[in-house]
Parts: structure tokens; C-alpha cells; sequence
């Protein structure tokens, strides 16, 4: 098999450091009320989302559920335009009119930020079909919860794409709880990967705690997918530490569960693994650290003095090319965060 | 010109648009092989094969969706629904994916996309396969709806959807599939641009606005109203959204009186939406009340005798003008 040149394992820890660092200022921006709607945190999750985007290129296509700030940030959106778009500005990802849950950079090839659980499965259905369709080799990651995995829009997309035979690959984040509600309370399987099965689609469990171990086995799953596409199936191990949203305070699980998926911590285990091979010293750790918590505050720097689109802006934003109302101006396809920073200038 | 059939109208549309844009494809339950449930899609697996034709599992929320997501990336999909009846069970995809992409991104993802099948109630089918789905439809800021009622709107509305670079529901009049009209020959590009209305036959009397299925009944009791000296103006919405209410307001400010004939429901239904605007732009000019005539507030029954007196018929319209010419 063709192995792919992976990417630089320090640059990887320092995505994870940034993933971490932006949601801890975020929760901490949510208290103070700079932020509004719902917020949910992906602290604890995050060798999941850097061990994929390590496996795939940077034209493959991701969407993911509303858990997806690091889904962006991991796909080269900026910490800028995540908190901005966290902000409601005008200058955040989607212009500040999507909000926490509906990150999308076309650019970047991130196509959300999907809210309703399980509605976006047929629509990586579609995207894979489309490069299918094209005689395209890219990949579609499809990321979800252990909650989507009981929703008739999941099953009726898992039975098209091995029907149609989709280069998808099906990451399951199974992060033991759909908001409150245990694994074990929603789903009658004994483990979430046998859904694959129903659908004849080869599926695997993998450590989500364990970066390396994500991005060998998405590597894998990946290349042969190119070569020859077909869907493929992962349930990703993994847990969150803060609740579901904001609100949640999780006493739906004991501190005992807690504090030892703490003690597997992903940046804690890859950064022991690289300092025990000699790659990583103690100091650039720090380093690294002390970086991603500056890229933050930046950006919270950005996000407060950035504009927001002016209200009669609002009707541009329905139709494409041509509203249907008269008085009202046509809007033109944004390309990405930066077109959006820019028509506001 | 020459005459064809709706249902030959339109797959003279859908062979065009798939002939002129690769990226066009056709997706839905049996309208490949089986050449659509109601012969719409006939011959188009034969002539642009299967990569483009494609038959899906009963699947609606789930191809729906998988229409949705390629439209993201560049294609324009086709998506029959076999009535929009069975629209509802993609309810999901179609009012809360495809309108909201745009604006929740941001404006980066626009969706080209049609849905399109029959619509409406059609002989005997029962509640559950008896929906005019419109209203559900048109009240969604970011879809389009068009209900075209004869062969010639039924083509250019279809190919102008395609082309557009919104979701599009094209709502066809279940009823009318095998009825027959004038359509320019296949050389002659047609498109017929969605929000605008025609004015099916002129008069100067009173306004009976329709649409889709009760356009050629509103004809019909126009053509009887006329032995009683009653000169009906039939007004033909053709797109639901965008809404040509100025054409609503040419005829009324010439017959100062209006009568609404839909398919669909009363009660927070397109005649409504209608009305506001009338009365709103147009109430010195009024002669006399609005009055509608629609489904009676009840699930479609299944005995011939109760649909009939549940549904919009030539005695309730009749009654209707009647009424509001004071005649």
C-alpha cells in the first residue's frame, strides 16, 4: 500500500494544544456571555478529528455533526475566524450567521457544522456520490455521534452508500453519551460498530484516546479507499470531559469515570510518546503551549473588535443569485471566511 | 408549436437539461428502469444510462439528502419524489438542509437542486397520498415553488428549476399528466422564468386566481359564466414563490372583484397569503369581499362522493363569483 507522507506529529500536538486552548477560552467567553446560542466542547475528543485530518488531503471532504469547532480548526480554518464566527461577526467562518454549531469553510473543504442529529449522513452520502460521479479518488470523512446511530436519516444514507458503493469513510465518535443518555440506554447493540455490519460495510473500533493509533488505522482505511473506493466504518473510542452543552453539568456519569479518561488524556499520552522517543523536549512543549494559548487570546482580540453584518444585510442571505422579493440585492457565493472579512470592509 | 402531453412536456425537459449539463442527474424511486412511476422519466435510462438515471431504494429523507449534499459540491441534481405526498417523510432534508445551507454558511454553499412529482389530490387515493403540499412548502424563506398547469409551463418551468441555483420544487398537477397542450418544438429553447403569473384568458368582470390543478377548472366555469353574461379574467399563479403579485393586482385593479380557487387547504393556505396582499395594496379598488374556495378543512376522504364535496369543484367556484359579482 502507498503510505501517505504523514504529517509532522509535533505540528499535530500543537493542533491538539490549539483545539484545547481555543475551547477553554470559548467556555470561558460563553460565561461571560460573548457568546450566545448553544456551545458544545470537544475537550477530551481531540485525537479523534487531528488523527483523520492527518490521514486524508487537504481536498478530501469533511462534514461533521455541531460538535465542530475542532473539526474547522483542524482543517486550517484560523482561530480567528472560528471565534468570530462564535461572536456572530462578520468575520467568523460563517459570516456569524451560523453560530457554534454551523462552522463551514468551503475553502478548507469543511462543509459543517450539522445540527440536526444524524441529517447530515446522506449528505456526505451525496458528496461522495458527486466525486464518484466525477471519477474523482477524494474521500468523504463523515464524522457523527453515538447518538446519530439511531437515526432513520443515518440508516437509510449507510444502506445508499454501500448500495452505491461511496468512498465514505463513517467516523462514529462514540463519546459514550448522546447528551445525557448513556450507550447502553439508547442502543440495543452490545457495541455501536456492528451497525456497519447490517450494511455490509467492514467496520472497526479504534482507540480515540490514542492519536497515532486514529491516524495509522484512518491511513489505512484511506489509501484503500482511494485505490479502489468503497465505504468504510469506525467507531472511535473516545470520551468528553465537560457536559454536553454549556448548561450540562454531567451528573449523569460519576468523577470517577471522569478522571480516568483524564488520566488517558490524548495530548498528555502523544506528548509522552514523542518525548520518550527523544522528539519533543520539555521546553518545546511549553513553547508550543504557550503558543496556541496566544493564538487564542488573539482571537478573542479579533472576535470583539471585528463588525457585525449590518441587519438589512440579512435578506442576502436567502436566495442565491437573485432574491425573490424585489428591493433586495443578489447575493454572491462567499469562497471562504476571508471573502466574507473582506465584503464587510 | 405542436401538442404533447404534460407528462411528454415534461421529459422533453428533462432530457434537454440533462443533454445540456453533465452535471445534471436524475434520482428518485423507479424512475429508472421502471421509467417513473408515472412515466415521466421514460426513455431517459435508455438514452443517458445509469450513471445519470438512477433508481434509490424507498429511501426519501435518505436520497433527499444524498441530493443535497452533491448539490454542495458542484452537481444539480434531479430529485423525484413518486407524489410529495411521500415528500413529507424527507420533510427533514427539504425544509431544514436545503433552504438553510445558505444562509447558516454563510452564504458559501448555495443548493442547486429540484424536487419534483406529483402534487395535490388526485381520484380516490386516500388521506395519506392525497397532499397539496404547497403551502408547507412556500412558507420556507429559501425554497421555491412553481406548479405549473399545462404542458408548455410544465416544460419551461421544469428547465428554468433546473437552472436555477436554489432549491426548486416543481409541483406537478397529478391529474394532468396525460392532458395535452401547445409546447414550441424541441428546437425552440424554452424557458418559462419562475414568479411570473399569465393571464390564461382575459376578461373584466371578476378574478378568479388559480393554479395548478384548478387552472383548467376555473377555465371551464369561466367558459360557463360566460352563457350568463359574467366575463371571468383566469389568472394562473404558475410559481407560488416567488409570487407575481403584481399580476394579481393588474387584474383586480381591472375587475375589482377576486376569487381564489386552490387545491390545497384554507387554513394558513396560499389563498390566504393572497388575500393579505390584495386587500393590503389594492382595498379601494375592491368591489366586493375575497372569497376562497378550497379543500374543506378535513383529511381527504376516500369515497368518490365525500372527495368530491371535499375538494374545490366547478359548483363551489360557480357559487363563488356568483357571490362576489353579486349576481
Amino acid at each position: 500500500m502507498q503510505r501517505l507522507e504523514q504529517r509532522d506529529e509535533v505540528e499535530m500536538l500543537a493542533l491538539m494544544l490549539l483545539i484545547r486552548r481555543f475551547e477553554e477560552r470559548a467556555s470561558q467567553q460563553y460565561q461571560a456571555q460573548k457568546i450566545g446560542g448553544f456551545c458544545h466542547l470537544y475537550i477530551g475528543q481531540e485525537a479523534v478529528v487531528t488523527g483523520a485530518v492527518a490521514a486524508v488531503r487537504e481536498d478530501d471532504y469533511i462534514i461533521t455533526a455541531y460538535r465542530d469547532h475542532a473539526h474547522a480548526l483542524a482543517r486550517g480554518t484560523s482561530a480567528n475566524a472560528c471565534m468570530a464566527e462564535l461572536f456572530g461577526k462578520a468575520t467568523g467562518c460563517s459570516r456569524g450567521l451560523g453560530g457554534s454549531m454551523h462552522f463551514f469553510d468551503r475553502q478548507n473543504h469543511m462543509y459543517g457544522g450539522h445540527a440536526i442529529v444524524g441529517a447530515h449522513v446522506p449528505l456526505a452520502a451525496g458528496m461522495a456520490f458527486a466525486s464518484r460521479y466525477r471519477g474523482e479518488d477524494r474521500v468523504t470523512l463523515c464524522f457523527f455521534g453515538d447518538g446519530a446511530i439511531n437515526q432513520g436519516s443515518f440508516h437509510e444514507a449507510l444502506n445508499l452508500i454501500a448500495l452505491y458503493n461511496l468512498p465514505v469513510v463513517l467516523i462514529c465518535e462514540n463519546n459514550l453519551f448522546a447528551m445525557g443518555t448513556s450507550v447502553k440506554r439508547s442502543t440495543s447493540l452490545k457495541q455501536i460498530v456492528d451497525r456497519a455490519e447490517g450494511y455490509d460495510i467492514p467496520g472497526e473500533i479504534v482507540d480515540g484516546m490514542n492519536f497515532r493509533e486514529v491516524r495509522d488505522k484512518l491511513t489505512e482505511i484511506v489509501g484503500s479507499i482511494r485505490k479502489d473506493p468503497h465505504p468504510a466504518f469506525v467507531e472511535i473510542r473516545t470520551y468528553r470531559y465537560r457536559g454536553h452543552s454549556m448548561s450540562d453539568p454531567a451528573s449523569y456519569r460519576t468523577k470517577e469515570e471522569l478522571e480516568k479518561y483524564r488520566l488517558d488524556d490524548p495530548i498528555t499520552r502523544l506528548r509522552a510518546q514523542l518525548t520518550r522517543e527523544g522528539k519533543l523536549t520539555n521546553e518545546q512543549f511549553d513553547q508550543l503551549d504557550k503558543k496556541a494559548k496566544e493564538t487564542v487570546i488573539a482571537s478573542v482580540k479579533f472576535a470583539e473588535s471585528s463588525p457585525e453584518l449590518p441587519v438589512e444585510k440579512v435578506y442576502d442571505y436567502v436566495y442565491f443569485n437573485g432574491a425573490v422579493e424585489a428591493g433586495v440585492s443578489p447575493a454572491k457565493r462567499q469562497e471562504s471566511a476571508a471573502d466574507a472579512a473582506a465584503a464587510t470592509e | 408549436m405542436r401538442e404533447i402531453t404534460y407528462r411528454q412536456a415534461l421529459n422533453e425537459a428533462l432530457a434537454e437539461e440533462l443533454e445540456r449539463d453533465p452535471n445534471v442527474f436524475l434520482m428518485g424511486e423507479e424512475v429508472a428502469e421502471y421509467h417513473g412511476a408515472y412515466k415521466v422519466s421514460a426513455g431517459l435510462l435508455e438514452r443517458f444510462g445509469p450513471k445519470r438515471i438512477i433508481d434509490t431504494p424507498i429511501s426519501e429523507n435518505g436520497f433527499a439528502g444524498l441530493g443535497i449534499g452533491a448539490a454542495m459540491v458542484g452537481l444539480r441534481p434531479i430529485i423525484e419524489f413518486m407524489t410529495f405526498s411521500f415528500s413529507l417523510v424527507a420533510f427533514d432534508q427539504v425544509v431544514n438542509n436545503a433552504p438553510n445551507m445558505f444562509m447558516m454558511s454563510g452564504g458559501q454553499f448555495n443548493i442547486p437542486i429540484t424536487f419534483r412529482g406529483p402534487n395535490g389530490p388526485a381520484h380516490q387515493l386516500g388521506a395519506t397520498h392525497s397532499h397539496a403540499t404547497e403551502n408547507l412548502f412556500a412558507s420556507v424563506p429559501g425554497l421555491k415553488v412553481c406548479t405549473p398547469a399545462t404542458p408548455r409551463d410544465a416544460k419551461g418551468l421544469l428547465k428554468a428549476a433546473v437552472r436555477d441555483d436554489n432549491p426548486v420544487l416543481v409541483l406537478e398537477a397529478e391529474l394532468l399528466y396525460s392532458s395535452k397542450g401547445m409546447v414550441e418544438p424541441p428546437d425552440e429553447e424554452l424557458l418559462i422564468p419562475l414568479g411570473q403569473a399569465e393571464v390564461k384568458r382575459e376578461g373584466s368582470d371578476v378574478s378568479i386566481i388559480c393554479y395548478a390543478q384548478t387552472v383548467p377548472l376555473a377555465l371551464a366555469v369561466a367558459a360557463q359564466l360566460e352563457e350568463e353574461d359574467i366575463s371571468a379574467e383566469i389568472v394562473d399563479l404558475r410559481s407560488i414563490k416567488p409570487l407575481d403579485e403584481q399580476a394579481v393586482f393588474n387584474s383586480i385593479a381591472k375587475t375589482h372583484r377576486a376569487v381564489i380557487v386552490e387545491q390545497d387547504r384554507a387554513f394558513c393556505g396560499v389563498g390566504a397569503e393572497i388575500c393579505y396582499r390584495i386587500q393590503k395594496n389594492l382595498f379601494d379598488a375592491l368591489d366586493a369581499p375575497i372569497l376562497r374556495v378550497s379543500q374543506e378543512d378535513v383529511p381527504i376522504p376516500y369515497n368518490e362522493r365525500l372527495e368530491k364535496f371535499v375538494l374545490p369543484n366547478a359548483d363551489k367556484l360557480m357559487a363563488g363569483v356568483k357571490k362576489v359579482c353579486y349576481a
